[in-house]
């Protein structure tokens, strides 16, 4: 009977894993194919991308580097989701974050370590407190958070635009905000990879475990699965919409700590944001491609942090823009938005020794 | 009252206090025509795309992916006016470009049973990287392009309580899209064939009609009206491309359906509230008197806060679509 269980529960993940995977191609296709019209040799991007990206150890800690603020940015989609909501404001709570993290690492003097926990808190805290007026409004007006958390992302663009133009400014730099001191930073492992990677993973271990194997947890499950079951099971359907939003606020915050406190050679951020901009929107992919689940996510962030590192090599060799890989993430996002694709291929391409079961 | 009636009630309250902000800004030397001109000109691909999703959410359909049609259509729009020597055509190549973005969806929809929201959100994030990839493949210039000032849509001039007015006509096409919308839901029997796939798709089987056709039809007419929208940014507007050109204002137009309960008229209403936000917003960031006393980027932010304070409220009161977002399966 357990066996039973473990085995149905194994091909399902199966399954899943397929389905992934079988998005990803369809991306990279569609990749290729939008370098072929214009005239690019993809084949050769490609190569440059994934040798660069998974080639050598020091690329593949860039690519490790590139990841972290995904597997959170990711977790803050994938929470909102397990809880029925569709939270596409990461982009906005991991700006406050970042500027947080650059208010109390930058401006403040503290002792070493107490520094950098102040920092990474304050930072999660303020990634956590601009995601509950998305909640609040749904809540107590209906507002529906799709707009709603759009609207806040470009309020917190402007809003950190301004505190590092009038505020926080380097005034030995002008182009960015005062970098995060010695005392706030995270240490190093390797290439731009710091020691906030395993922050980042206990983060997700943690919300793994708060989401499955605790009451709080599968309520706010019970909630995304049917809502209407969730009220008759007497669920506060309000409280846990605010503990979902939290949640990825906190995730969200940290997103941006880790560009800040744990992202060398800078240790900051520009005005332009643009080490930050669309972090918040990869992490849509990263999640959708780890089937909203802490551990899917990590990987599917490593493999997406690989794109992203990698093309930049695609773009030196190849010059391809690198920001194909943005299309690419969203052809693979537009794949996995239909249920039955697998069903679909397997249709066109039956396996012959086992029929069209399973 | 109706709480529709309310509704309107609550826009003409809107208007009197955007009648009473154009006549206090006056006092900052910042001319009423001018003001009305910015908000006349932010008011248009907010008023083709919100009137496109009217359309096509009531034949049961959700995109949240305006935005991306929007960039898309912009690149689009541009490339062929310059290869046209023509905004006009440059504008309408936007809006095929759009169209075959929705007809792509509405396959994806009707065919694949696709998670509408995240179908949605998929294209706004392909959208953003394939803009700038295609401005490096087709201009070889990153992030940027300006194009000659000629190839933009000249406005005309309109009288006005004795001053002249700039119009683009394209800012009319819009206005004139709303009410052709509303006749076309309300006044034909495509119209009521639209309506029935959105409330009870069965209907329309059983009267012998495809379900699919008619809502493909309905995503292809919303992505092409996006796509004209899209296309006005540069073409009738800005004069340029750049990545941020949407800023937002997919979402910003998904909020004025949301507010209409899908009534092409009030969507025009509530774009034109939060065009004339967004027009303040650009007239006041070079009014000299204001420039120094707050910072631009709180100005900026207005569009953004009045759209969340309209939504927070006036909540929806009005029953959207029973069939909305919910894959059509024939038994």
């Amino acid at each position: 009977m357990l066996q039973q269980n473990l085995s149905r529960k194994i091909r399902k993940t199966l399954k899943k894993l397929a389905e992934s995977m079988l998005a990803v191609a369809v991306g990279l296709v569609g990749g290729a194919a939008l370098m072929a019209v214009y005239g690019y040799d993809f084949v050769k991007a490609y190569r440059a991308l994934f040798l660069g990206a998974f080639g050598d150890f020091s690329g593949f800690l860039e690519t490790l580097a590139f990841a972290t603020p995904l597997i959170m940015t990711g977790l803050t989609f994938a929470i909102g989701m397990r809880s029925g909501l569709f939270n596409i404001g990461a982009e906005g709570q991991m700006y406050m974050g970042a500027i947080g993290a650059v208010f109390v690492g930058g401006m403040l003097n503290l002792p070493p370590i107490i520094h950098l926990i102040f920092a990474t808190v304050f930072g999660m805290l303020a990634g956590a407190i601009w995601s509950l007026p998305a909640a609040l409004l749904k809540i107590s007006r209906g507002v529906h958070e799709v707009v709603s958390t759009i609207m806040l992302n470009w309020i917190a663009f402007w809003l950190v635009t301004y505190l590092i133009t009038y505020h926080v400014a380097d005034p030995a730099r002008a182009e960015r905000a005062v970098p995060a001191q010695e005392t706030a930073r995270y240490l190093v492992i390797g290439a731009s990879l710091t020691t906030v990677f395993i922050l980042v993973i206990a983060f997700s271990l943690i919300a793994y475990f708060l989401l499955w194997r605790t009451t709080l947890g599968y309520e706010l499950r019970v909630v995304g699965h049917n809502q209407e079951a969730a009220r008759y099971a007497g669920i506060n359907i309000s409280k846990t919409m605010m503990t979902s939003f939290f949640l990825g606020g906190l995730a969200a915050g940290l997103a941006g700590v880790s560009q800040v406190l744990g992202r060398p050679p800078h240790w900051t951020v520009f005005a332009t944001m643009g080490n930050l901009i669309n972090i918040g929107f990869e992490g849509i992919g990263v999640a959708l491609v780890g089937r909203n689940h802490p551990i899917g996510i990590i990987f599917a962030s490593i493999f997406y942090g690989g794109l992203l590192h990698g093309g930049r090599f695609m773009e030196f060799e190849a010059g391809v823009a690198s920001e194909i890989v943005r299309a690419i993430n969203g052809i693979i996002i537009l794949a996995l938005a239909i249920p039955a694709a697998l069903d679909l291929v397997k249709k066109i391409f039956p396996r012959k020794n086992r029929g069209e079961t399973g | 009252m109706k709480p529709y009636r309310l509704r309107v009630l609550w826009l003409l309250i809107g208007f009197v206090a955007v009648a009473a902000t154009i006549y206090a800004m006056s006092f900052f030397g910042l001319k009423p025509t001018r003001l009305i001109e910015f908000a006349l000109l932010a008011l248009t691909p907010l008023a083709f795309a919100a009137v496109g999703e009217c359309i096509n959410e009531k034949s049961g359909q959700i995109n949240i992916g305006i935005e991306g049609i929007f960039l898309i259509s912009a690149v689009a729009g541009v490339f062929w006016a310059e290869v046209f020597e023509s905004g006009l055509l440059g504008l309408l190549m936007g809006g095929v470009f759009g169209a075959l973005i929705g007809g792509i969806l509405g396959l994806l929809n009707v065919y694949g049973r696709a998670e509408q929201v995240i179908a949605g959100m998929g294209l706004n994030i392909l959208a953003i990287g394939l803009f700038q990839y295609l401005l490096m493949a087709i201009w070889a210039f990153p992030g940027i392009h300006i194009f000659p000032r000629t190839l933009v849509v000249p406005r005309i001039s309109i009288p006005l309580i004795g001053e002249e007015l700039a119009v683009s006509p394209i800012s009319l096409a819009a206005i004139a899209a709303a009410f052709a919308a509303y006749l076309l839901l309300n006044k034909t029997l495509l119209g009521i064939r639209l309506r029935a796939a959105g409330e009870k798709p069965e209907s329309v089987d059983v009267a012998g009609h495809s379900v699919y056709r008619v809502r493909i039809f309905a995503s292809m007419v919303g992505g092409f009206l996006a796509g004209v929208g899209g296309a006005f940014m540069p073409l009738g507007w800005f004069g340029g491309l750049v990545k941020e050109i949407t800023a937002g204002r997919g979402f910003i137009a998904l909020a004025a359906v949301v507010f209409s309960g899908l009534n092409p008229l009030t969507a025009l209403a509530a774009t034109f509230i939060f065009g004339f936000a967004e027009g303040l917003a650009f007239a006041v960031v070079v009014t000299p008197a204001v420039k120094e006393a707050v910072p631009f980027h709180f100005i900026m932010m207005l569009p953004y806060i009045v759209t969340v304070a309209v939504l927070a409220l006036f909540p929806s009161t009005r029953r959207f679509p029973k069939a909305l977002g919910k894959p059509y399966v024939r038994e």
